[in-house]
């Protein structure tokens, strides 16, 4: 019985369909299925032949992002029934992501946000125009592992080296590991700026942050 | 012709990429677009001229809903033609429909240095060289700020980026790095000291602007005040989108010029209601993102289609276009580059797109190749000579001459061959030697191209401006220095 809806949970992660997805999360409450059991042994595994599919280069961009976009939504529905029962799902670590002050562009900071959360992340997603004492501010109150930072021009890329320069100043930059990108960032910037990674991608993104958190 | 600028002009090849039917479809789903769905316009300024105008205007949202008519009797008003000033009045550009330019590309964060070879930060002193050596090569016909001077002060780097173009360069000057309306407001400044005064600036603008939109269907605020400071100033202003398939716009090609259009329209439209009959043109790069990893992707049959497209719109509307070709996604000069360049580049010319950005880039417009800049000049070469299409008349067919060599002879000797073999395109950098040759010393088009701009650097002396202007330029930028 449960069998059955675990494969049709990872089959509505698999066709991006965030509908599906949480209809099946709430029909699994009301089952009184184990939320745990039903990301793990459901969702999860939607999530997990889609990312392997897209290894071996059979499945695409927006294959992956719709189907972190289902796993967002059968979770939303999960998660406040797992605080209920007193259970937490383990998350890989907790990233807050910004594009920073002054930069309104923030396609591939999403793109990154939603590829971390699909991974078991637990990202806090702080939108355009960021301030950077806003940026440490949030990671301070939620003990973030990671920052994350996104800048499209190089008269705003300078808030990166802003936040870091901060952090450091309050004897905090030990405490988070911090990431960088955007279009004008290169390997001199972020080794000038001291950040501790970089990405070009979405999906080389979500490697460094598992590299931060020592997974895989 | 222009002094020392090459233009594709009059030319013999056509293409019918969209029907008239298929041009007058994507208006009306643009301005549906426009009405329906909404543009997105973070500027106090442009939200006030929306509403004084009787638009829908979101002032929480920002978003602004706008008739089709207004905006179509708003496009009316934009000018068809008219002129892109430059330092020496000699390099004036028309943009009249019936010439192709081409500028350096922009926006770059990196440079291979043209001695060391090796990839590094870009500088204030990259710009002052690339300026250089577009000056003295005739196929590029303006500037755009090619690189970022990333070693001058945040608030007024777009400043000092022109003021070193205009003092290495007699060329017209559009800039893409400024988007505030403070910087934008010196370079004006600047611009009528060049022009002599702010009369003779409308009459001869010396510069132009050109601000991003920020795909789907919005604009950067400090953009939309900069672009109606210049509007005012009668500085040619352009909204360039750069709606990608997939990421900021829908995967289908018909969406993404949708799209596109839409914020480029809503944008010259704003402009036209400020200000009436300021000089105005259509800017775009439209491209696909990469399906694997959502990238920029700087080239591809997408792209190609687009650089053709987009000039039937802006000739729909009548206004003049900006177009972006080149800008290979490619690492290195390679065959990648090739194909990418010339296709983008003829596909955009074959439609008469005025201006063409641009030479010069590597990895879609991140890392300046100075190699790369020179082939690309080449083939902008190839695909001006190529435009020109075959002649047919009396002299082209040359009976007469034919008679006379007659069958197994041969027409090297002939006197039509000797009036004629300069219609014949001679290559810089393709490599015709005897295999031999090319196997002793193993070099090829990078390296001449490379060594061409080595030369021009050492040895061209731009015409150079009063010391007295950069004086003053230097006193407005200080002005802006907290």
């Amino acid at each position: 019985m449960s069998e059955e809806l675990f494969k049709k949970m990872a089959q509505s992660i698999i066709d991006g369909d965030s509908e599906a997805a949480l209809m099946l999360a709430k029909d699994s409450i009301r089952d009184n299925i184990n939320p745990l059991d039903a990301i793990t042994k459901g969702f999860v595994v939607g999530v997990n032949t889609v990312g392997a599919a897209f290894g071996r280069g059979e499945a695409f961009l927006p294959e992956l992002v719709m189907a972190g976009e289902a796993m967002k939504a059968a979770v939303s529905v999960l998660d406040p029934e797992l605080k209920k029962r007193g259970t937490e799902r383990k998350m890989l670590g907790k990233v807050v992501i910004a594009t920073v002050e002054g930069d309104i562009h923030e396609i591939g900071k999403s793109l990154v946000a939603t590829m971390l959360g699909a991974s078991g992340f637990e990202v806090f997603d702080l939108g355009v125009d960021t301030p950077s004492d806003k940026i440490i501010g949030k990671a301070l109150e939620v003990n973030a592992d990671i920052i994350a930072m996104s800048a499209l021009l190089t008269t705003t890329m300078v808030k990166q080296r802003e936040v870091i320069e901060e952090l450091e100043k309050e004897g905090l930059r030990h405490k988070v590991k911090v990431m960088v990108g955007g279009a004008p960032v290169t390997r001199d910037w972020v080794t000038a700026i001291g950040a501790d990674g970089f990405s070009e991608d979405a999906i080389g993104a979500v490697a460094i942050a598992k590299q931060f958190m020592g997974v895989e | 012709m222009t002094k020392n600028i090459k233009s594709i002009t009059n030319p013999k090849l056509k293409l019918e990429i969209l029907t008239p039917e298929e041009i007058s479809k994507i208006h009306d789903a643009t301005l549906w677009i426009i009405e329906k769905v909404g543009v997105r316009f973070p500027s106090e300024r442009a939200l006030d001229i929306w509403a004084a105008n009787g638009a829908m205007v979101d002032r929480d949202r920002k978003i602004v809903k706008v008739k089709g008519e207004l905006i179509d009797s708003a496009m009316k008003k934009c000018p068809p033609a008219y002129l892109l000033g430059a330092r020496d009045p000699n390099q004036d550009l028309p943009l009249d429909g019936n010439h192709v330019f081409v500028g350096t590309d922009g926006c770059g964060v990196e440079v291979i240095d043209i001695n060391t070879g090796l990839r590094r930060t870009s500088k204030l002193d990259d710009i002052r060289d690339i300026a250089r050596i577009a000056d003295a090569t005739e196929e590029v016909a303006f500037h755009w700020v090619p690189v970022s001077a990333q070693d001058t002060p945040i608030e007024t780097r777009g400043l000092y980026e022109i003021k070193s173009i205009w003092e290495n360069s007699t060329k017209h000057v559009q800039t893409e790095s400024i988007y505030k309306e403070s910087e934008a407001k010196a370079a004006i400044e600047m611009a009528a000291i060049i022009a002599g005064s702010k009369e003779s600036l409308r009459k001869r603008p010396v510069l132009s602007l050109m601000q991003c939109t920020a795909p789907p269907l919005g604009h950067d605020g400090g953009s939309l005040d900069a672009a109606l400071l210049a509007a005012e100033a009668g500085i040619p202003t352009g909204f360039m989108t750069m709606a990608a398939c997939l990421t900021t716009g829908p995967a289908t090609l018909a969406g993404t010029l949708a799209v596109g259009n839409a914020e480029v329209i809503a944008g010259t439209a704003l402009l036209q209601l400020a200000y009436p009959g300021a000089p105005v043109f259509y800017a775009a790069a439209q491209t696909a993102s990469d399906l694997r990893t959502g990238a920029y992707t700087g080239g591809g049959p997408e792209d190609f289609l687009f650089g053709a497209a987009t000039n039937v719109l802006s000739n729909f509307y009548n206004i003049p276009l900006s177009m972006g070709s080149f800008a290979t996604g490619a690492k290195e000069p390679n065959w990648q580059a090739g194909i990418e360049n010339s296709l983008s580049t003829f596909m955009a010319s074959i439609v008469m797109s005025d201006m063409l950005l641009g030479v010069g880039f590597l990895h879609g417009s991140r890392i300046w190749s100075y190699a790369e800049m020179m082939m690309d000049c080449e083939i902008f070469s190839i695909i001006h000579k190529t435009m020109q299409g075959i002649v047919v008349d009396d002299e082209s067919l040359a009976l007469d001459v034919i008679a006379k060599v007659g069958p197994s002879g041969n027409f090297l000797t002939q006197k039509h061959t000797r009036q004629h073999m300069h219609d014949l395109f001679l290559p810089e950098f393709m490599d015709r030697r005897p295999y031999n040759e090319w196997e002793s010393k193993k070099d090829g088009a990078c390296d001449w191209a490379l060594s061409k701009a080595r030369n021009i650097l050492a040895e061209h002396q731009p015409d150079p401006l009063d010391p007295k202007i950069s004086m003053e330029f230097n006193k407005i930028i200080k002005s802006l220095q907290a």
